[in-house]
C-alpha cells in the first residue's frame, strides 16, 4: 500500500469534515481513526476512490464519536445535510490546515506536533519515537494543542510565516526513529508550495532540497560528521540539487526577497561547486550581507565571518569575528577553525578543545574534539 | 531484573588509571572509542538489556524557589564542582553480578594509545515498585 499517498489526502479529508460542521478536534481524530482503518483493509481491497473512501468512513468515524456523546441531536442535523464526497476546494483546505496547526497561540512543540498529525497523518506513537518522548506525553502535548485552537475559526488568513518556521524546525530536527523528519518536511513543504504561490515557500522548499541533496556524505560510515569541506561531493543528490536550484531561481525572479530564499542561495553556491575549492565565496559573503540585512541575526553574522574568512583570508575573518559577542553558540568553534587557516595551531586547538565542551549534541562534540587531537597529534610530531 | 544506572563522570570519580584528556588523543583513538562505546550499546540492545544512555553538557546551573511570586533563583555554573557527571547507562539485567559485568566492559573502552581507560564508573541500583506479594 502507498503509504505517502494515504498521508497526502490527510489535510483534505480533514478539510472537508471540518467544512461540513465537525470540530476540527473531533475530525482529527476521526481521520487518525479512518487511516488506521484504511491500513488494515487496502491492501486486501484497495478502493477506486481512495479519497472518498477515506471521507466516507472518517465522517462515519465521526458521527459514531458523537454519537457516544450527548450530543445526538447535532449528530442528527449533521447528518441530514451531509453533502455528497464529490470534488472539495482541496488546495484551500490544505492550506487552512496548516495555518491552524501553525496558529502563533502554540507553541513551537506543541505546532510541530500538531502539524505533524494533522497536516502530515502521522501517528502519534511515530511522533513521540521521532521526537524521543513517551507516546502519553506526546499524546498529551497534541491534545493540548487541539484545545488551544479550538476557538479559531477555520477560515480565517492565517500566516505564512509561523508555518514556515514550524516546517523549517521539523526539518532540522534531523532524523531519528522509523520516521525521517526531513523527508517529512520535504513532503509537507511541498504540498504546501502546491496550496500557496509564494516565494518564501518555494525559497524553504530549495533550502531543504539542497540540504538533503548533501545528506549521504554528511556522515562517515562510523556515524562521525563530515564537514563540507570534506564531504565527497560525488555522492550529492544532484537531482534534488536541479530541482532545488530551479525552484530557487523561480522564487528569485520575483524580486521578493526573504530569508529562506537567501538561505537556499547560499545552499546552490556551494551545490554549484565541483570542488571546496572552487566555492565563490565572494558571492556567499554578499548573500550572507542581505541575510544580515534581512534578518539582524547574530548567527548569521558569524557564519559570514566564516565566509568571509575563505574570501578575504582568515584574518579578514578573525577581524568579522572580533565584532561579534564570544558567548555566541558556536563561537569557539569559528574562531578555532579561523585561527588554524591563520597557521596558530596551538590555539586552534584548545579553542576546538573548548568549543567541544560547549557542543550542543554529541554529534559535534565528537567532532570537535576530533580535530583538537587532529592539531594535538600534529604539533606533537 | 533489576535496573541500574551507570554513571560515567567528568569529575568527582577516583582517577581512571589511561587518565588522558580526549584532545590529546589521536584522531584514530577517538574513533575507536567511539565504535566501542556504540558497539557496546548495540550488544546490550541485542541481549534485551539495554534500556537508555545520554549524555550530558558540562556546564549546569543549580535552581531553587525563592518564595511566593518571586522568580526562581539560580546559582552556577561552577567551574570547580566536585562532582561532575558525564552521562549515564541504564541497563535492566538479572543480577547484580551482571551488573557488575558489564560496568567492567565499558570501563574497559579504548583510550590513549589504545589502551583500555579503567575509568572507574558508577553503579547504582533503581529503586524499584513494591512487589504485589508481600507475605
Amino acid at each position: 500500500m502507498d503509504e505517502a499517498l494515504l498521508r497526502s489526502l490527510v489535510p483534505s479529508v480533514l478539510g472537508i469534515l471540518v467544512r461540513r460542521g465537525a470540530d476540527f478536534a473531533a475530525a482529527e481524530d476521526a481521520v487518525q481513526d479512518a487511516l488506521v482503518e484504511a491500513v488494515r483493509v487496502w491492501p486486501a481491497g484497495p478502493p477506486r476512490d481512495p479519497k472518498g473512501w477515506l471521507v466516507t468512513v472518517a465522517w462515519r468515524k465521526f458521527l459514531d464519536a458523537t454519537r457516544a456523546d450527548a450530543s445526538r441531536r447535532r449528530r442528527e442535523d449533521l447528518a441530514d445535510e451531509e453533502p455528497g464526497p464529490g470534488p472539495a476546494p482541496a488546495a484551500d483546505d490544505t492550506l487552512q490546515l496548516y495555518f491552524l496547526c501553525a496558529h502563533p497561540s502554540l507553541t513551537p512543540s506543541s505546532a510541530v506536533a500538531l502539524t505533524l498529525r494533522a497536516v502530515g497523518g502521522l501517528t502519534t506513537r511515530q511522533i513521540a519515537q521521532a521526537y524521543l518522548v513517551p507516546e502519553a506525553t506526546m499524546a498529551q502535548r497534541i491534545s493540548r494543542a487541539k484545545r488551544t485552537v479550538a476557538g479559531v475559526r477555520f477560515d480565517q488568513p492565517g500566516d505564512v510565516a509561523t508555518v514556515l518556521r514550524v516546517l523549517y524546525l521539523v526539518f532540522n530536527e534531523g532524523y531519528s526513529g522509523d520516521v525521517d523528519l526531513a523527508a517529512e518536511a520535504i513532503r509537507l513543504t511541498r504540498q504546501l508550495a502546491a496550496a500557496i504561490d509564494h516565494p518564501e515557500v518555494a525559497g524553504l522548499l530549495a533550502l531543504m532540497l539542497l540540504h538533503h541533496a548533501r545528506r549521504a556524505s554528511r556522515t562517515a560510515p562510523d556515524g562521525s560528521l563530515v564537514s563540507l569541506a570534506g564531504q565527497d561531493r560525488s555522492r550529492w543528490d544532484t537531482r534534488s540539487i536541479t530541482e532545488g536550484v530551479g525552484i530557487l531561481q523561480a522564487a528569485l525572479a520575483r524580486d521578493r526577497l526573504g530569508e529562506f530564499q537567501a538561505q537556499a542561495a547560499i545552499a546552490a553556491l556551494h551545490a554549484d561547486a565541483r570542488t571546496a575549492a572552487e566555492t565563490d565565496w565572494v558571492q556567499i559573503v554578499e548573500w550572507y550581507d542581505e541575510l544580515t540585512r534581512l534578518t539582524g541575526s547574530p548567527v548569521v553574522r558569524l557564519n559570514r565571518a566564516v565566509a568571509v574568512g575563505e574570501a578575504d583570508g582568515p584574518r579578514a575573518g578573525l577581524a568579522a569575528l572580533a565584532a561579534l559577542d564570544d558567548s555566541l553558540p558556536r563561537y569557539a568553534a569559528v574562531a578555532a577553525y579561523l585561527h588554524e587557516r591563520d597557521g596558530d595551531l596551538a590555539t586552534a586547538a584548545r579553542l576546538y578543545a573548548e568549543a567541544a565542551s560547549k557542543a550542543p549534541n554529541l554529534a559535534e562534540r565528537d567532532y570537535l574534539t576530533r580535530q583538537a587531537a587532529r592539531l594535538n597529534s600534529r604539533r606533537r610530531r | 531484573m533489576a535496573k541500574y544506572l551507570l554513571l560515567k563522570h567528568y569529575r568527582g570519580a577516583p582517577a581512571a588509571v589511561n587518565d588522558v584528556p580526549m584532545d590529546q588523543w589521536t584522531p584514530e583513538e577517538i574513533s575507536a572509542h567511539i565504535q566501542f562505546m556504540n558497539d557496546w550499546a548495540a550488544r546490550l540492545e541485542g541481549t534485551g538489556e539495554f534500556v537508555d544512555g545520554q549524555a550530558l553538557a558540562p556546564e549546569g546551573v543549580f535552581v531553587r524557589y525563592d518564595g511566593e511570586g518571586r522568580p526562581p533563583v539560580t546559582d552556577g555554573p561552577f567551574a570547580e564542582t566536585k562532582d561532575l557527571i558525564a552521562g549515564w547507562m541504564v541497563i535492566d539485567v538479572d543480577s547484580y553480578e551482571r551488573a557488575i559485568e558489564l560496568a567492567g566492559e565499558l570501563s574497559a573502552a579504548p583510550g590513549a594509545g589504545g589502551k583500555p581507560i579503567h575509568e572507574w564508573l558508577e553503579l547504582r541500583p533503581f529503586l524499584t515498585a513494591p512487589p504485589t506479594i508481600t507475605e
